[in-house]
């Protein structure tokens, strides 16, 4: 392989990388809760949860690594962490 | 709805789950947006982000070394500046990128006056590596190189005041903030970003991994940092605080006893002369920022 003065990358390419993979407990948003503030959607690290049909948050858990923030955070509780079953 | 979720930084990076660096990265380039070019150092932010071939950023990015995270960035800057181009330059940085290790460029840079934005995460050790002390690790945090033990509380020095250095530099505007408060973050950075001249922001960023708590709580710690006063987020303009974010303080203790690097000073018997020693530099960041709110009785 050749290689110049640099090596570069197409952005965005991490895509490729489902780290959904690494998640041993999934995250289970009950929209009865849910105020549609907005919070878990801003605090998740890996920017994988995005605004649904009428304000409501959807996780993608193909990327979602269950670290938990969002549910720590959610001022209604409208986030339960359910022990994955593989 | 906020709709904060920001494209610009992808999924599939490689970060710890529950990780500050990720989160502070994602809302760094929501504020700055697309048109940025950013220079990275070496660390866990950079690793995460860039397994070559692979790259979260969406943005122009280019991976410095350590020691020279700020010349290139100062070059980019001054080649955008002859040919009348418009894009911002982030250089982004560990704690160990700039305090220690980049610090002389960083120093060159600011010196020189370029038009950029420095902005370090600082999650207060080398965390890639193997969370070795760097010069922003706290006073008795118990790190690889600075491990708690029978002969040692920890790391015997306080955390190196990185922002007034700039500062003395002559920076214009330079800044502290925290992950903890996302909203004031990105306006600091959008700040940093309209103010011409070197501008520093430093970003707390707690580790789970490194500092020793889970995940799902990086937020909460970080919250923690700031009610105690152990880190204060403000603003200096020109070299003189124009804006502290204020609290009802709570006692260090709160902080320490969350995290495993602190461990040491609850047991296997509690040291209250060390945990009043830390409790001293959280009153006098209190005293010397002016954050305590009086509550009237
Ligand atoms: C000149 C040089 N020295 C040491 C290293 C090894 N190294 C790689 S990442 C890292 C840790 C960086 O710490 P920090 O800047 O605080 O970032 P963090 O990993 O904590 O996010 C070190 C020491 C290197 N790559 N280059
Ligand atoms: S943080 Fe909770 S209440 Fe707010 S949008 Fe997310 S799930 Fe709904
Ligand atoms: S569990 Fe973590 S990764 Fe998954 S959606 Fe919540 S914050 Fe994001
Ligand atoms: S070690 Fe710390 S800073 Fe590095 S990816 Fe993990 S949580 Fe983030
Ligand atoms: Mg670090």
């Amino acid at each position: 392989m050749a290689l110049g003065l640099g090596c570069s990358a197409r952005p965005g390419s991490s895509r490729a990388n489902r780290t959904g993979s690494w998640r041993t407990f999934r995250p289970v948003f009950v929209h009865d809760k849910c105020s549609r503030c907005g919070l878990c959607i801003q605090v998740c690290p890996e920017g994988c949860i995005s605004e649904g049909e009428g304000g409501l948050p959807v996780p993608d858990y193909d990327y979602c690594k269950g670290c938990g923030l969002c549910a720590e955070e959610c001022p209604s509780e409208a986030i339960e962490m359910k022990k994955e079953e593989k | 709805m906020t709709g904060d979720s920001c494209s610009l930084f992808e999924v599939g990076h490689r970060a710890c789950g529950g990780c500050a660096a990720a989160l502070a990265a994602r809302t760094i380039l929501n504020a700055a947006g697309k048109d940025t070019i950013i220079v990275s150092a070496t660390g866990c932010m950079e690793v995460f982000s860039t397994p070559y071939p692979e790259t979260a950023w969406k943005v122009p990015w280019i991976h410095s070394l350590f020691e020279n995270n700020a010349a290139v960035a100062s070059g980019i800057s001054a080649a955008l500046k002859k040919q009348g181009r418009k894009e911002k330059v982030i250089a982004l940085g560990g704690d160990g990128a700039t305090f220690d290790i980049g610090m002389l460029c960083l120093s060159g840079a600011f010196e020189r006056g370029h038009d950029f934005v420095y902005i370090c995460y600082d999650n207060e050790a080398y965390m890639n590596t193997g969370i070795q002390r760097s010069g922003a690790t706290p006073y008795d945090a118990s790190t690889t190189t600075s491990p708690a033990g029978k002969c040692s509380m920890g790391n015997r020095r306080p955390k190196k005041d990185l922002p007034a250095i700039l500062a003395a530099h002559g920076a214009p505007y330079v800044a502290t903030a925290s992950i903890a408060y996302l909203p004031d973050l990105k306006k600091k950075v959008q700040k940093a970003l309209e103010t011409e001249g070197p501008c520093y922001v430093q970003v707390h960023a707690p580790c789970c991994t490194g500092w020793g708590f889970e995940g799902e709580k990086t937020i909460a710690i970080a919250k923690l940092a700031i009610e105690t006063g152990l880190f204060v987020s403000y603003e200096m303009e020109n070299g003189t605080v124009t804006r502290v974010k204020k609290v009802v303080r709570r006692p260090v203790e709160e902080y320490l006893r969350e995290q495993r690097r602190f461990r040491h000073l609850f047991r296997p018997v509690r040291n209250d002369a060390e945990i009043a020693k830390i409790q001293a530099i959280a009153d006098k960041n209190a005293e010397k920022f002016g954050i305590d709110i009086k509550i009237k009785k």
